[in-house]
């Protein structure tokens, strides 16, 4: 039986970044809001607290904050002709639950896209003909919103942060030490640059003597204490090297706990209700309006709550699956190209330089999540691509975000991975190496999608979600060309070796790559292309909204979150200041 | 599930299942005392393992990290124990892993398919191991092969070139005994593992510290910190 609550004006599914963002925004706003979480509540004294929270086993490796798929997984394969099966233990990405989720467990490298980075399909049509962004079948559009547009949405979230960081380019003015390739910013970071480590400063001297141009990373880990303008307070970071992976138990990574959560709990207006999954968004007859969520709590009551405005903040891929479940948008076709719901998954594209040093103590137990010193010189269309063969880049970060060892013990090249040979290389090398990243771009592709799957069902009965997914060759040649210019800056290093990671075969899911899932729910300037408008609101259905980097067209060469936070104020904006004077669409189709 | 007393009052649990559903609103929900700390291994007694078994782990083991003078082999870091204490609690169960059906052999880039939970597939694949080994060593269980043929084995396992019985995969089950033998050697002691610190020890790690500011700029310098474990630090508390 399913029991009818009392209507709310917004439901928010969901509740970590997109859900803290926006929730907070409509309560501002004087809404009633409810916000749905399908896991527990979680705060840092009593969920990651300094006497417990640097453990590597219980939360890396035994998922303590990480969605138990136990009840609930996707299905995955590589290509249409293969049989989906499902990942059985989370691998290849991390997926979030509970308060918070991805936000309590990030690294907290905060970018934003570049300007070039937004007009994707017309920018290197224009710069390298038609063919460069239709070969290898890829599907590569604009995303409807420019670099501009959203700059106000990126400089609310780095004040919500406290963003620690250097300027590299102010109003148009390039600035010293900043990364001199970014669009251009209103106001410099509101904290400065974390100090860098020994790893991180080796690898900014040896790219500025090749002529890159190094910079700090941005980081969540706050270089010094900060008040942000919801009064919550952040504390210094302590580069405790249990960052990505762990929550921060000294309030020093940003997070929907730090920043948001003291403000908005304390909201009349606003309700959080914990281990309630939401099974479905329900439509009116004519399918033109959301009525309200149906959702099943952990105690097996199933409810029916009215809203006004639904509001899908439930990572990308629940998001998907939640259109799709409910029928909301057309499902895509691979085979004929046509629909849009499942478009455009995209993922991103790694690779790494291992470096070892016989003279250099790296003590890389010294770390932060996001503390690197990086190049951007070869990202999105900051060098030319002409005669490459690829569109996209990546940045190279010399990073050291800790030494876990049951994770993070390079060995040279051709070493195995057991027996006294092994043994004896991570007695070596363990305080004498580190590792720079590659973080690179990932095109859309005809054949990269997300659906239902056919035969696999979670504890609710609902078909899982079905992911077909692999790199190009597009990714590949990329991932190469950048590697090859991190393999330069490990040259200059003049280590005692060195040793590639490439990027090579399909994609899998172990082991841990990134939880940069993209598209599915892709945003753009008509609905034949797009699922949602450059205000995330579905273009079938008005009053529902889907945030987070579903929206993303097609992945870019940095970490999401920058411009899923940007994209959320941003639609926050709209339907504040717009939507609820006069509900309905805000774009004409 | 996370440990008892304290934070079962308080409602907190390992990870999101069979948690009661709350509703906040007006205040942070936030409890004064409660920790959800972690679940500390207890006793020394083995309660997965049968002696057959344990022969076999502690055999294998010692292939995979040896004894020699830089540090402790995985039996003298106590990785055995560990072992036990996982596949008898919540990991050896399958927490945090799916394992319905249907059951396909799936490709390698799509990762475990196997119906059985590490606990079950530990059980199956020792066996398994054993009878390959008798089968192709005169008779002979794996823990009683020299060191050289228990090394062709165990490698052999890696490449998936040898075949087991029973249902048992030998590239994932050796994946996993990697993987947890890696755990037990470098995790916190507080799980029966890496006894002593030595295996932290061994590398340099100093452990469970949360705070090197005064280090960031002392750039190739050695961190005179004593290693330390969990229950080591201030803090911590038994709950
Ligand atoms: C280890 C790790 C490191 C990362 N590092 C970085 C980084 O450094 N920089 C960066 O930019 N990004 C990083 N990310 C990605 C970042 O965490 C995500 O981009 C971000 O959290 C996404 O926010 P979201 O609101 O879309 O989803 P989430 O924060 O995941 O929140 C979604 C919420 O919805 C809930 N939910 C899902 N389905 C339902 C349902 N049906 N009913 C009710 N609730 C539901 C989930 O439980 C979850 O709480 C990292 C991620 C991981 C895992
Ligand atoms: S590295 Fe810094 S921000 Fe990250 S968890 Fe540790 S103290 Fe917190």
């Amino acid at each position: 039986m399913t029991t009818t609550l009392k209507p709310v004006d917004a439901v928010l599914v969901g509740f970590g970044w997109t859900g803290a963002i926006m929730g907070q925004q409509l309560a501002d706003a004087g809404l009633s809001v409810l916000a749905l979480e399908r896991g527990p509540w979680r705060d840092t004294a009593t969920d990651f607290a300094t006497g417990f929270a640097q453990d590597e086993l219980r939360y890396m490796w035994r998922h303590h904050l990480f969605q138990n798929v136990t009840d609930d997984t996707l299905t995955v394969r590589n290509h249409l002709d293969q049989e989906a099966l499902p990942m059985r233990h989370l691998g290849s990405f991390l997926l979030g639950t509970g308060v918070g989720s991805g936000g309590v467990h990030w690294n907290g490298q905060i970018w934003r896209f570049l300007p070039s980075d937004f007009q994707t399909k017309s920018h290197n049509q224009q710069r390298y003909g038609a063919k460069a962004v239709s070969d290898y079948d890829l599907t590569v559009q604009d995303w409807g919103v420019t670099y501009d547009e959203l700059e106000p949405h990126y400089d609310t979230f780095d004040k919500l942060c406290g963003t620690s960081g250097k300027a590299g380019n102010l109003n148009g003015q390039i600035q010293a030490g900043g990364n001199p390739f970014e669009g251009a910013r209103a106001n410099e970071y509101p904290t400065p640059p974390m100090t860098q480590t020994y790893g991180p400063t080796l690898f900014g001297q040896a790219a500025a003597e090749l002529g890159h141009h190094p910079f700090p990373h941005p980081t969540g880990n706050l270089s010094q204490p900060y008040v942000n303008p919801l009064g919550a307070q952040l504390g210094k970071c302590t580069y405790c090297g249990f960052c990505e992976k762990f929550g921060c138990g000294n309030y020093s990574k940003a997070s929907p706990q730090t920043t948001i959560l003291p403000y908005l709990m304390a909201k009349p207006n606003f309700t959080l209700k914990t281990e309630c999954e939401v099974l479905r968004v329900e439509l009116s007859a004519d399918r033109k309006r959301a009525t309200g969520v149906t959702y099943v709590n952990s105690a097996g009551e199933e409810f029916f709550q009215p809203a006004e405005m639904v509001i899908l903040s439930a990572y990308v891929l629940q998001n998907v699956r939640l259109l799709l479940l409910s029928g909301i948008g057309k499902p895509y076709d691979p085979k004929t190209g046509e629909g849009v719901v499942g478009k455009n998954y995209a993922y991103q594209t790694m690779s790494s330089v291992n470096v070892f040093f016989d003279d250099k103590l790296i003590n890389p137990f010294i770390g932060a999540g996001a503390l690197a010193t990086v190049i951007d010189d070869f990202n999105g269309d900051n060098f030319d691509h002409s005669g490459l063969g690829f569109i996209g880049g990546a940045y190279v970060g010399g990073m050291v975000t800790g030494g876990r060892p049951i994770e993070m013990i390079y060995t040279p090249q051709g070493v195995p991975a057991w027996g006294l040979e092994w043994k004896q290389a991570a007695a070596k090398n363990y305080l004498r190496s580190f590792s720079f990243s590659i973080h690179g771009s990932c095109m859309s592709h005809r054949g990269n999608y997300l659906d239902l799957d056919p035969t696999y069902r979670d504890v609710h009965g609902r078909p899982m979600l079905r992911m077909t997914f692999d790199f190009t060759d597009n990714e590949h040649k990329m991932s190469d060309y950048v590697t090859d210019k991190a393999v330069e800056v490990a040259k200059a290093m003049n280590p005692r070796e060195f040793k590639v990671n490439r990027r090579t075969g399909s994609w899998s899911v172990t082991p841990y790559q990134t939880t940069h899932n993209t598209g599915g729910a892709i945003m753009g300037d008509n609905p034949r292309d797009s699922v949602v408008n450059k205000f995330l609101q579905t273009w079938d259905v008005p009053n529902v909204f889907s945030l987070g980097s579903g929206a993303f067209p097609q992945n870019a060469g940095y970490n999401p979150t920058g411009t899923v936070a940007a994209l959320a104020y941003h639609a926050a904006h709209e339907i504040t200041t717009r939507y609820i004077k006069a509900p309905g669409p805000l774009v004409a189709a | 599930m996370g440990s008892a007393g304290a934070a079962a009052a308080a409602g907190i649990h390992d990870g999101e299942l069979g948690a009661p559903p709350q509703t906040y609103t007006g205040k942070v929900p936030w409890q004064e005392g409660a920790a959800d700390a972690p679940p500390a291994a207890l006793g020394t007694d083995f309660r997965f393992f049968t002696p057959a078994e344990r022969s076999f782990i502690e055999a294998a083991v010692n292939r995979l990290i040896p004894p020699d003078p830089a540090g402790p082999s995985a039996v003298e870091a106590n990785v055995p124990f560990f072992l036990d204490r996982q596949l008898a609690g919540p990991f050896g169960r399958g927490d945090h892993y799916f394992l319905g059906g249907p059951w396909k052999k799936g490709a390698a880039e799509q990762g475990y398919q196997m119906r059985f939970s590490p606990a079950q597939l530990y059980r199956a694949a020792i066996k398994a191991v054993d009878d390959y080994a008798a089968a192709n060593f005169h008779g002979a269980a794996f823990a009683s092969l020299a060191d050289a043929d228990k090394d062709k084995l165990l490698k052999g396992l890696e490449a998936g070139t040898v075949q087991l019985g029973d249902g048992v995969d030998a590239k994932s089950f050796f994946a996993m005994l990697l993987q947890n033998t890696k755990e037990g050697y470098f995790s916190d002691p507080l799980y029966g593992g890496n006894k002593d610190m030595a295996a932290w020890k061994m590398i340099g790690f100093p452990g469970a510290h949360y705070d090197y500011s005064e280090w960031v700029t002392r750039h190739g310098e050695k961190v005179p910190y004593p290693t330390v474990g969990m229950k080591g630090r201030p803090g911590w508390s038994e709950s």
